[in-house]
């Protein structure tokens, strides 16, 4: 089966974000950029399928700027087949990311979208749940294993207080948890090579799509700071504190 | 104006974080309805019922909504959506789940785990796991909303709202339920729990944990959590986990063993109201964030901590 996998091009997660002091947004000039690492674990299981036998063929798709690109080349050195990008320097919303992607499951029509359960930037945590409303498909979010089973596809989910298994009806919608997988570093080879595969790059307005903002940022800001308390030298200081200064005991 | 609360619901119970959903709802202003979706859950909703100020329950009960499976529950929520303003519903696993189904369905951008209300189309919520806060304005006609728990107070109990039956939606057969394994403990919910006890790398495993951490988790009635690199080290499970990629938590008492303060825990943990930290480096990021700081070796610290309880 072709598998679609999504990638976003975020800032690097050891990066520490700075609030731009006019407010309107964080910093990101001159800041290291990465693809998002629950991104890579969905790039990393969709290879894990194919040298499985399951997949076929994987496709990468990228929506963002010109630069996008070099998260898309990450994902063809870490093993997949080809790119996709829809270029555009607006930020669309995860309902509009959906949209886009509705389109090119419809073109692509892959059986299987796997993508990562959020992106660490805005921290929507929707594309995927959507794409699978718009689509009318099943959806095994926060994975932490993934089987094929027949025409099914089981998942096992990362829930509150442990883990449910469900099966679920193909085509489908995966998202990603951390540990579904470690994701594997592209080899110097492997980069070359990523190089000659195929990657389209596309215009967000060739696809007829509404992605126009639904919410409006009134600004950012930093938040509420915490104020280093004391140190206590002992045990019994430390009980007596938390007893009769602060009450929580 | 009306809001509905989609509760989250657990066999017969529901989860106590639907009390602070209803706070949010309430905030946003005009009457509010509760959802239940469940099977057998008459005590349920005979419990949201009592909630203060709420107006009304409605209730479903079908066996397709026993496992909280997004695609039945989406669309049942989808089916009763047409009367309010506002749907909210706790951003916990199920809700992150089915609410942004249920957003799409809609045609609407959800506005994901808000922690306060500014004005009825206004919120403010985290991005970059909390190093930045985002005040968002919806300019959807209807909101769908995930509610950071942990941010607004539970509300009281005493109403008596009426119960009305409603009837489940359509099950689209997309999925079904295979099995659960959930971890069984004495001890409460980390996201609900009064006080937390977390335990770091420093711990060095799994024996250590139940040595030093659980007697006092025990005596406190505490819950247990971890930093991410104790759950990589694979001393305890991943649900055990507080930070950016695990579970948020604010209680009123945060001990911090053995944990050196990642960026990535401290998102999970720093609205906490007390925070402790027992760390043997005295330069550890913790303690710019702690309340109180004991500079010492955890294996010393723990065991006198116990007797000292």
């Amino acid at each position: 089966m072709k598998v679609l996998v999504p990638v976003k091009r975020v800032i690097d997660y050891n990066v520490k974000v700075r609030v731009k002091s006019d407010q309107s947004g964080v910093d990101l000039a001159n800041v290291k950029m990465s693809m998002n690492p629950f991104d890579e674990i969905a790039v990393e299981e969709a290879i894990r399928l194919k040298e499985g036998g399951t997949a076929t063929e994987i496709v990468a798709i990228s929506i963002g700027p010109e630069k996008a690109q070099d998260q898309i080349r990450q994902a063809l050195a870490m093993g997949a087949d080809r790119g996709i990008l829809i270029k555009t320097d607006d930020d669309i919303e995860p309902l509009g990311v959906a949209k886009l992607l509705k389109a090119v499951v419809e073109e692509e029509k892959p059986e299987l979208v796997i993508l990562g359960k959020q992106a660490i930037d805005d921290d929507s945590n929707q594309t995927g749940q959507m794409l699978a409303a718009l689509l009318g498909w099943s959806q095994g979010t926060f994975a932490s294993k993934v089987e094929k089973d027949g025409d099914k596809l089981n998942v096992t989910r990362e829930i509150d207080g442990g883990l449910q298994t469900i099966s679920l009806a193909l085509p489908a919608i995966v998202t990603t948890d951390l540990r579904l997988n470690e994701p594997r570093y592209a080899s110097l080879p492997n980069i070359m090579k990523a190089k000659k595969k195929p990657l389209d790059v596309k215009e967000i307005g060739d696809f007829g799509v509404d992605v126009a903002p639904r919410l409006e940022t009134i600004k950012v800001s930093e938040p509420p700071k915490r104020e280093a308390g004391v140190k206590v030298e002992t045990v019994a200081e430390l009980v007596d504190k938390l007893k009769n200064e602060a009450g929580v005991l | 104006m009306a809001n509905l609360v989609v509760a989250d619901v657990h066999g017969s119970s529901i989860d106590e974080s639907t009390h602070k959903t209803v706070t949010a709802a309430l905030a946003i202003g005009g009457d509010v309805d509760i959802l239940i979706a469940g099977s057998g859950a008459d005590d349920a909703a005979a419990a949201a019922a009592k909630i203060s100020g709420v107006r009304k329950v409605l209730h479903a009960d079908d066996p397709a909504y026993a496992h909280r499976l997004a695609e039945p529950l989406a669309d049942l929520i989808v089916s009763v959506a047409g009367d309010y303003d506002a749907i909210l519903k706790t951003a916990a696993t199920t809700g992150k789940n089915v609410m942004p189904r249920v957003a799409a369905l809609l045609d609407v951008m959800q506005i994901s785990e808000i922690v306060s209300v500014e004005a009825p189309d206004t919120f403010v919520r985290p991005i970059y796991a909390g190093n930045a806060m985002a005040t968002v304005k919806s300019n959807d006609a209807k909101k769908v909303i995930t509610v950071r728990a942990t941010s607004f107070k539970a509300a009281e109990e005493g109403g008596s709202a009426a119960v009305e039956k409603v009837s489940a939606a359509a099950d689209p057969g997309l999925s079904s339920f295979v099995g659960e394994e959930l971890t069984k403990s004495d001890r409460p919910e980390l996201t609900g729990a009064k006080i937390v006890i977390s335990g770091g790398r420093a711990l060095a495993s799994y024996e250590n944990f139940e040595k030093y951490i659980f007697p006092i988790a025990d005596k406190l009635g505490a819950a247990v959590g971890a930093s991410r690199a104790a759950v990589d080290a694979g001393y305890v499970p991943n649900d055990y986990q507080v930070g950016q990629t695990g579970k948020v938590v604010a209680p009123e008492l945060y001990i911090a063993v053995g944990i050196s303060g990642a960026i990535q825990h401290l998102a999970g943990m720093k609205d906490s109201k007390v925070i402790v930290a027992i760390n043997k480096d005295e330069d550890a990021p913790i303690f710019q964030v702690a309340d109180y700081g004991l500079v010492a070796d955890l294996f010393n610290a723990l065991p006198e901590l116990e007797q000292a309880l």
